[in-house]
């Protein structure tokens, strides 16, 4: 490559105009709690506790955050767990498997409701 | 983003990267010259620790050339075959007389693969006999594999006590041949099982061989001591493999990882990274407060860092054949955004993290 040409980015502190979601926002994260400084300082306390070593590693809870991330969605968690296993030494195919069981869930957790609609139309019919 | 693999230096390409400038543009550019992100100065000025100045001198640090038998993606000395950079006999003369006096305990040599150059093993036999503490040779492990000749460097490491410190970037083929190149992976078991073979790196062994770790792309490592048992497991249950630590390593922005942040378009990502990862406590202990390298023509910098982005110490003494410890110990450290690199998280050096 011959030519390096860094854009600059100026990040408003405004929602983006064309879209919802703007990575730049993931950074801004922590300025919830200029808002509302006692709840917001209690969440990231929460958070940071939640995530620390346990009873589980960190990297597993990382990858449960991971598989969750993607069950809510929630494209600011995908984005910072995807790094976070990245950085934790997880693989790309534990990665997949980890989505795989929150998908596992997500539709099972649809299906399983199938039995409502089983036992509703057994007790309708005749 | 993958970008697209060479097996050339930016050297050999021309490359506008491979110029020190260059690179020291685009570091003092964009998000950091809009004010976005605060330069490095400006960073250590608020937290008190501006200028940053030399603690006691522990490490002399020996870049003996850039040739090297790889082309790792990550390079922050672009090294490859095609570098000809080489120390000669001369300059390493010089070297030795500066181990014999200095008040240094660790000796460190690195490349490029340092087993390249052709005065290597003579410059070793004569280096451990200057009474260094600990004498470490950075070994990209392939080299020992890569050709006849190099076979018997596990000897050669264990007859002169040398502390061997080899990179591996991770447990498994995929990622590791994917930074450092294809069969990469399988050389560096073959020479750790060699190198395990001859004692290094077992429990209770006095030859130590300890691993680098360095991330795969546009992120910052984790907790050391979290890698290091999962190498640890990883590499005992698939290979037999021991060895005594890892050190994880932050890719700094120079040379070909810089490169690569660019066409990834990573760059802005990884320098915000590195920024709101800083730590105050990691800038006390950072590597250049107690380091001096030496580049393979005899030049003195403050880091390997510096050195590749040729920065040369602040002081009247800037070549090995004018060495005077005293006189380099009062300089100030130069600093520029790739200093971050160091300072992120726990701190990364040569020797692991620092905080």
């Amino acid at each position: 490559m011959s030519v390096y040409f860094i854009k600059p980015k100026k990040h408003i502190d405004k929602m983006a105009s064309n879209n919802y979601y703007d990575p730049a926002d993931l950074r801004k994260f922590g300025k919830i709690t200029e808002w509302s400084e006692e709840l917001g300082t209690k969440f990231f306390d929460y958070y940071g506790k939640v995530f620390e070593e346990g009873a589980l590693t960190a990297r597993e809870k990382a990858l449960i955050a991971l598989a969750v991330a993607h069950t809510e969605q929630c494209p600011y968690c995908i984005d910072a767990y995807t790094k976070d296993t990245l950085q934790r030494g997880v693989t790309k195919e534990q990665m997949m498997e980890a989505i795989h069981v929150g998908a596992a869930i997500k539709s099972g957790a649809t299906l399983v409701h199938g039995t409502m609609m089983m036992n509703k139309v057994n007790k309708l019919e005749m | 983003m993958s970008v697209t693999k060479t097996k050339k230096s930016l050297h050999k390409r021309h490359d506008d990267l491979a110029q020190a400038n260059k690179q020291l543009e685009i570091l003092s550019g964009g998000i950091f010259a809009d004010g976005e992100l605060p330069t490095f100065a400006k960073k250590i000025k608020e937290t008190g620790q501006f200028p940053l100045r030399p603690k006691k001198l522990e490490i002399l640090q020996i870049n003996v050339g850039y040739m090297c038998n790889q082309v790792c993606e990550h390079c922050h000395v672009d090294a490859g075959p095609d570098r000809k950079e080489i120390m000669t006999w001369e300059t390493m003369e010089q070297c030795l007389e500066v181990i014999k006096n200095t008040g240094a305990h660790t000796l460190d040599l690195t490349g490029g693969a340092p087993e390249m150059n052709p005065h290597f093993r003579r410059f070793v036999e004569e280096a451990s006999k200057a009474g260094i503490k600990d004498f470490i040779v950075r070994s990209n492990l392939t080299i020992i594999r890569a050709n006849k000749k190099y076979h018997d460097l596990p000897e050669f490491f264990k007859k002169h006590n040398v502390h061997v410190v080899s990179s591996m970037p991770h447990w498994t083929r995929g990622k590791t041949d994917k930074q450092r190149g294809e069969g990469v992976f399988d050389k560096s078991i073959k020479a750790l099982q060699e190198l395990n073979a001859v004692g290094y790196g077992m429990p209770d062994s006095d030859l130590r061989l300890d691993l680098v770790y360095n991330p795969n792309g546009a992120y910052l490592p984790s907790d050391q001591a979290g890698m290091e048992k999962d190498f640890k497991k990883a590499l005992m249950e698939d290979f037999g493999i021991q060895f005594h630590n890892l050190f994880a390593i932050t890719n700094l922005p120079i040379a070909r990882f810089l490169d690569y942040l660019i066409a990834s378009e990573n760059y802005e990502d990884y320098m915000y990274q590195l920024v709101e990862a800083y730590n105050p406590a990691a800038v006390a202990n950072v590597m250049c407060t107690n380091t001096i390298s030496i580049s393979w023509d005899g030049w003195l910098y403050d880091c390997d860092f510096n050195q590749m982005l040729d920065l040369k110490v602040n002081s009247k003494v800037k070549h090995i054949s004018e060495y005077n410890e005293d006189l380099l110990n009062d300089r100030n450290i130069i600093i520029s955004q790739h200093c971050y690199g160091c300072t992120a998280g726990a701190g990364s050096s040569c020797q692991g993290t620092v905080a």
